[in-house]
């Protein structure tokens, strides 16, 4: 187990380290959360008081879209010089390859999060009031799950020739009860309800998070075989 | 050679896939410090069978035994015997020589990774580029950077897949030095190849394996030149 | 054993057909109309039957996914495909008459109603599964993905359901269990009788379509295998 943790952070940090080097994939994705930003107050105007309800959504569709450009790079580029077979026949157990890309993973989403979110928050005019402890707790657990299961798709869809049009529809049935418990808890926060209201939602996500790591954890090894 | 250790047995392997017998039942034996060329027409199953030694796949019948341990599907400790030289680098292109060896040696869980490195680089001769990304790499440099990619983990057994493909004739013959001198300090070799004349130049003896079975081995030395060897080659082909 | 599986075909469809004109009498003749909702009503007895198969075939889906991880299986992965096939034909079905059920109860053809959503979402994962099937590559390769996929969709499902349930759970009557307060009422013993009757002749639809798929897949399979044997041949 320490074995696998220790290789998990080797790998994710030459995914890292690799990333902050190019800040390709990054940087791709903060310019893709700006744009959907921008397109999304085309069609809800900022001026407008009541648009401030869909702010707690425009977060996650922001967080999930400019995701889903990192996820599928993430096994996608391990394909070149088939660096991933080189992966499999060194002396690591296989699922540390999923934990450490679900590491990386999650830093590059969290880093795109800190810039894209108060972006969103500054273009539209929103003061925030609400307890950020709470966001932040809330944003966290809801973006891990979307990356435990989304780095597990991305490591299937990888098999497939066409992955980046695969992942997506792979991805977002299975990400639809985290969504509606990150968004109900999200406006919970934002709209500064009781707290004790968002507090079931997170749980639904805590439960969601761990059941869907130790699941693909189990899993992974199998998709990893194939060929 | 001193005792005959065996490193590496194959106990009548098989491997079924999509419904196809790709190997039926092959087996071998690979002494410790011993080079057997594994030769044979495409489609024979070769690289099937390294990939299922190497464990990248797993067989659907028979034994393989490194060391004297049977290998089993999560066994790290016997996947660091073996040095896999695939067909591909399996190098990160944006990663420079000097960081893709020590993320590999991190894995590998090699001691002293850097100084290792420096000295396997300077090695194969890529010391002057160890800072720049491998992406402008030829397929020589590319070739020289995994065959130290394979030695920085000093394993026992070497699985060469193909390895002089695509090289020119300073780097095979840099490659051919480098894999005697890991002979001679007792390193077992596997190697897959179409090229008669660096099978006879290097292994001590050649398998011959066709539609998924040894058809035939045969010990190499003096009196069997290249040309009785492809004779004899040809024959086993059109026999088996 | 062939002659067997093909008895129990033939059993099977003698054992359909006057099923389902007893199921047509019983839910147009047979049972009464509804108080509130008039004939509308009578589309319940397909949506229920539809939706409980497009749950069954899933979780049928689910286990064959795991026998399939534990063992490839080529008989396994094909009853698994038939069966997602089959699901996404009575996903469909219950997504249509509970639109038409929603229409004609509150008037709006999509009520976000937890178990509406949660059979568009199945119908999702069901497509996205399928998807994968549809993958090239090596039957055992396939088999592997999509079971990983199929235990990970089968997962979702009830969290997916409790999740919209939480979300908004004003719209749907609750027919059974809690009583004759909810807006849907109770259920008189012949509406009962009548939507059991429906269950059981839509499973046996599954059942009987189940095996009809499996064994059009399987003969696709051979037929490919020939092809390629073939093929060979003539290369050689």
């Amino acid at each position: 187990m320490k074995d696998i943790l220790s290789d998990a952070i080797t790998i994710a940090g030459k995914d890292l380290s690799n990333e902050f080097k190019t800040k390709q994939t990054i940087g791709t994705m903060v310019i893709f959360s700006a744009l959907v930003i921008l397109v999304f107050s085309f069609a809800f105007d900022p001026t407008n008081n009541t648009v401030k309800a869909v702010i707690p959504g425009l977060i996650w569709v922001i967080t999930i879209f400019s995701g889903t450009l990192g996820l599928n790079r993430s096994f996608v580029s391990e394909l070149e010089n088939n660096c991933l077979t080189g992966l499999r026949s060194a002396p690591i157990d296989v699922t540390s390859i999923y934990l450490g890309k679900t590491l990386a993973n999650f830093t590059l989403v969290t880093i795109v999060q800190t810039i894209s979110i108060p972006v969103l928050f500054l273009l539209f005019n929103y003061r925030f009031t609400g307890s950020l402890l709470w966001f932040i707790l809330i944003v966290l657990s809801g973006t891990f799950g979307f990356i435990v299961v989304g780095t597990f798709l991305s490591a299937l869809a990888a098999n497939a020739k066409n992955s980046e049009m695969l992942l997506p529809v792979l991805l977002l049935p299975l990400l639809s009860p985290l969504m509606i418990a990150a968004v109900q808890a999200t406006t919970i926060v934002l709209v500064n309800e009781q707290i004790s209201d968002a507090i079931g939602w997170l749980q639904l996500m805590t439960a969601y998070d761990l059941l869907f790591l130790g699941a693909c954890f189990l899993l992974f090894e199998f998709i990893m075989e194939g060929s | 050679m001193k005792e005959l250790e065996i490193m590496l047995e194959i106990k009548n392997l098989t491997k079924i896939l999509s419904d196809k017998l790709i190997l039926r039942g092959v087996s071998l034996k690979l002494n410790k410090g011993e080079i057997l060329a594994v030769v044979g027409p495409n489609g024979a199953g070769k690289s099937t069978f390294f990939k299922c030694t190497v464990g990248l796949l797993q067989p659907s019948g028979g034994e393989i035994i490194v060391d004297g341990e049977i290998i089993k599907k999560k066994s790290a400790a016997t996947r660091k015997k073996i040095g896999f030289l695939g067909h591909e680098s399996f190098l990160y292109s944006t990663l420079t020589p000097l960081e893709n060896l020590r993320f590999y040696g991190k894995l590998y869980k090699v001691k002293s990774i850097d100084s290792k490195a420096n000295q396997l680089l300077k090695e194969v001769g890529l010391h002057l580029f160890k800072d720049v990304p491998i992406r402008s790499f030829s397929r020589g440099m590319l070739q020289r950077l995994s065959i130290a990619r394979v030695m920085l983990a000093d394993p026992e057994i070497l699985m060469l897949d193909e390895p002089h493909t695509g090289l020119d004739q300073d780097a095979v013959s840099l490659l051919n030095m480098i894999i005697k001198e890991k002979k001679n300090i007792g390193t077992s070799v596997l190697l897959i190849s179409h090229d008669f004349e660096q099978v006879q130049a290097l292994a001590d003896s050649v398998a011959v394996l066709k539609k998924g079975k040894i058809i035939d081995t045969a010990p190499l030395n003096a009196d069997l030149n290249l040309e009785k060897m492809k004779d004899w080659y040809s024959r086993a082909v059109s026999e088996g | 054993m062939k002659e067997v599986s093909s008895l129990i075909d033939r059993i099977l469809f003698y054992a359909l057909v006057p099923s389902f004109f007893i199921l047509l009498y019983l839910i147009f003749i047979w049972s009464p109309v509804e108080k509130v909702m008039g004939v509308t009503q009578k589309i319940f007895y397909f949506h229920v039957g539809s939706a409980w198969v497009a749950f069954l075939a899933f979780f049928v889906v689910g286990y064959y996914s795991v026998r399939n991880l534990i063992k490839p299986n080529m008989k396994h992965f094909i009853f698994a495909g038939a069966s997602a096939e089959i699901g996404v034909l009575f996903t469909t079905i219950t997504l249509i008459t509970g639109m038409i059920w929603g229409r004609a109860s509150w008037n709006t053809w999509w009520s976000w109603e937890p178990r509406l959503v949660t059979t568009l979402i199945l119908w999702f994962i069901y497509v996205a599964y399928l998807f994968i099937r549809k993958m090239d590559g090596s039957w055992e390769k396939i088999a592997k993905l999509s079971s990983v996929f199929g235990i990970i969709g089968c997962l979702n499902v009830p969290i997916v359901f409790m999740a919209i349930r939480w979300w908004n759970s004003k719209l749907h009557p609750i027919v059974f269990g809690e009583g004759k307060g909810q807006s849907g009422g109770g259920i008189e013993p012949e509406m009962l009788i009548t939507l059991l009757f429906s269950v059981f002749t839509i499973s046996l639809l599954y059942v009987f379509l189940m095996r009809k798929g499996a064994e059009i897949e399987r003969m696709r399979v051979i037929v490919r295998n020939q092809k390629n044997k073939l093929m060979n041949k003539l290369a050689s």
